[in-house]
């Protein structure tokens, strides 16, 4: 790559950067646009590794926008280079190969990094990350080439309970490794993930929560085995290390200090850093959290989307709408068995109100948290279906005071919902921005 | 753009919406043969609800600015460019449920396979969709508002 310069510059190719690609040509059809990414791949979306890897989604089905994305939208795609250095007075940004882009606004959508704890013999051969469609390819090519048998995922988050079904799709004996006493802990409560443990069980898969890896025993150069803390060993020839994610902050850093980052750079309503023309998007990100207020890095999909949109349009000089913040929430399907957890679930606040249905057969288990008339968590395994309507009540704040009784019932639906919030609802308008 | 509103002053609660519904996306196209043979397999896309003795038809509103298009993994979800309808491609989908998780009306739900999300699809570009024309009480219409 040689010099170059354009007005609108986004480090990144994932859904933070497209969102906000796609905002900026609402608003500026011709504005010369620049999408730089390390990974060679077109437009992908990452959380579908685990299903490629599984066979249930194909090269073809892994594009998240079409093949004609870059053209349609008159971008020029630098694919394959990774952005390095951050001169935010000078406005440019320095590419590995040396080249450099010079820009009239800036996004820095980079996604997160895996986490890999010091465990002794984390090198060696078979031992894998799993964020990446790269990482997938690499992981399915070792299954195959050492016909691999038994594999330990270290880590029971959601990546890694998708690595686990992977890994389980592809006739892998699966044991998991986690070190809190429950799997899917930021997630679920101790009832739910009971319920979640019993799926991964009853699919063959050993979980050994409250344990912890210690070192990647290595024969012959390979891995053959982990050990656990207390001397345990468990056999196996594949590693997949998956105990969370980091914000990929090394191109903000390298601003030396102009761009203000904490766990993830800094960001306001409109996606601004503390940089001037430079805004940050994604699980790279750290802006308000919709519940408390304080700024929080919460690397899932649909916040890193709004937040794209959003700092696109702020780019492009549209009117932002009024940015609520991000809402914490996942959706974990785990062997068949479907989990959601929106908003402060997994533990509720002092003084909480928690309201809980069970059904032991076919397993279900539905729980909300109310504080001050509001719903601010919701739980849902099982039987997830309407899990949207908790999700609305949790964003908009509503006072439920007057239908709490009917939030766990059959009939709940949007007849049941305060009249205000069911109008808006019901208009259709959906979220602002 | 035009969506499907309820009225529920005038709602008897019978059902025939969802039945419709159910008809025109078997494969039968046949009411009795849908109902007996295909009920199992369709998640009809309109649903009626109940509190007390109010009823009511509810189906997806195809929001301006829809959370299930932007909590989608795979694109399965998308906004049909001519009509604004918001759809689901069943081939796409895995079914990870996040735009059951996303969606304000409650919605969106599992097929009844479970492989993949169902929701109204304002019967594909049809004039009127099914549940409309067929409700015997006007108490569900498409409109522009
Ligand atoms: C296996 C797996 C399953 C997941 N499942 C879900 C799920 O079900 N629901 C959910 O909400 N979330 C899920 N997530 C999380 C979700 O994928 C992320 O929140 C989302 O991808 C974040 O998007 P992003 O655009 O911020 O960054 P990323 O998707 O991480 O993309 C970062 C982009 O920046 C590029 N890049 C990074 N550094 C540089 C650099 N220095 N120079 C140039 N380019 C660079 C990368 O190549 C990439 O294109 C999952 C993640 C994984 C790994």
């Amino acid at each position: 790559m040689k010099n170059d310069s354009t007005k609108y510059l986004v480090i990144g190719n994932s859904v933070a950067a497209v969102a906000a690609v796609e905002a900026i040509r609402e608003t500026d059809a011709a504005g010369s646009i620049v999408m730089v990414s390390r990974e060679p791949k077109h437009v992908y979306s990452r959380p579908l590794i685990s299903y490629w890897l599984a066979g249930k989604v194909d090269d073809g089905r892994m594009d998240w926008r079409p093949r004609s994305f870059y053209e349609d939208l008159k971008v020029k795609a630098v694919l394959g280079a990774e952005a390095v250095k951050l001169d935010t007075s000078k406005h440019v940004v320095e590419l590995a190969d040396g080249g450099r882009i010079g820009y009239e606004k800036l996004l820095i959508a980079t996604g997160g990094t895996p986490i890999v704890p010091k465990i002794s013999g984390r090198e060696t051969a078979g031992v894998f990350t799993f964020t990446e469609w790269a990482d997938a390819e690499r992981v399915g090519s070792f299954i195959a080439e050492r016909k691999v048998a038994r594999a330990v995922v270290v880590g029971a988050g959601m990546i890694g309970v998708k690595a686990v079904e992977a890994l389980a799709a592809r006739g892998v004996r699966v044991t998991v490794v986690e070190l809190a006493p429950r799997v899917l802990a930021a997630a679920l409560d101790e009832r739910a993930a009971k319920l979640a443990e019993a799926a991964m069980v009853n699919a063959g898969v050993e979980v050994r929560c409250g344990a912890e890896v210690e070192a990647v025993v290595a024969r012959e150069g390979r891995a053959a085995g982990v050990r656990l803390k207390g001397g345990a060993e468990v056999p196996c020839e594949l590693v997949i290390v998956a105990v969370g994610v980091v914000p990929s902050v090394a191109l903000a850093r390298s601003a030396g200090g102009a761009v203000e980052v904490d766990r993830g750079i800094l960001v306001d309503d409109a996606m601004r850093t503390s940089a001037p023309d430079v805004y940050a998007a994604g699980d790279v990100a750290q802006g308000r959290e919709a519940l408390s207020g304080t700024k929080r890095a919460i690397p899932i999909w649909p916040g890193a989307f709004r937040q794209g949109r959003i700092a696109g349009l702020a780019m492009a000089g549209a009117k932002v709408a009024n940015y609520d913040g991000a809402l914490v929430m996942n959706s974990v399907s785990v062997f068949g068995l479907a989990t959601i957890s929106v908003g402060t679930a997994a533990v509720a606040p002092a003084g909480a109100e928690v309201l809980v249905s069970e059904r032991a057969e076919p397993p279900s288990y539905r729980k909300v948290v109310i504080q001050d008339g509001r719903v601010v968590g919701a739980m849902l395994v099982g039987d997830i279906d309407r899990a949207g309507l908790f999700t609305g009540l949790i964003r908009s704040g509503t006072d439920v005071s007057a239908v709490k009784d009917l939030l766990l019932t059959e009939q709940f639906g949007v007849l049941s919902l305060p009249a205000e919030y069911r109008k808006h609802v019901v208009s259709g308008a959906g979220i602002e921005v | 753009m035009k969506r499907i509103y309820a009225r529920e002053e005038f709602c008897l609660g019978c059902r025939l919406c969802e039945i419709q519904c159910l008809v025109r996306h078997s494969k039968s196209k046949k009411i009795i043969k849908a109902f007996r043979q295909e009920r199992d397999q369709i998640t009809p896309g309109v649903m009626v609800e109940s509190a007390g003795h109010v009823t009511f038809a509810m189906q997806c509103r195809h929001c301006d600015s829809a959370p299930c298009l932007e909590a989608c993994i795979t694109g399965a979800m998308h906004r049909d460019p001519k009509t604004g309808a918001v759809l689901c491609d069943a081939d796409r989908c895995v079914g990870c449920w996040m735009c059951v998780m996303t969606c304000p009306a409650g919605a969106v739900r599992r097929g009844k396979d479970q492989k993949a999300a169902s929701k109204c699809d304002l019967c594909a570009g049809d004039k009127t969709p099914v549940c409309v024309l067929n409700c015997p009480n006007e108490a569900i219409v498409y409109e522009e508002r």
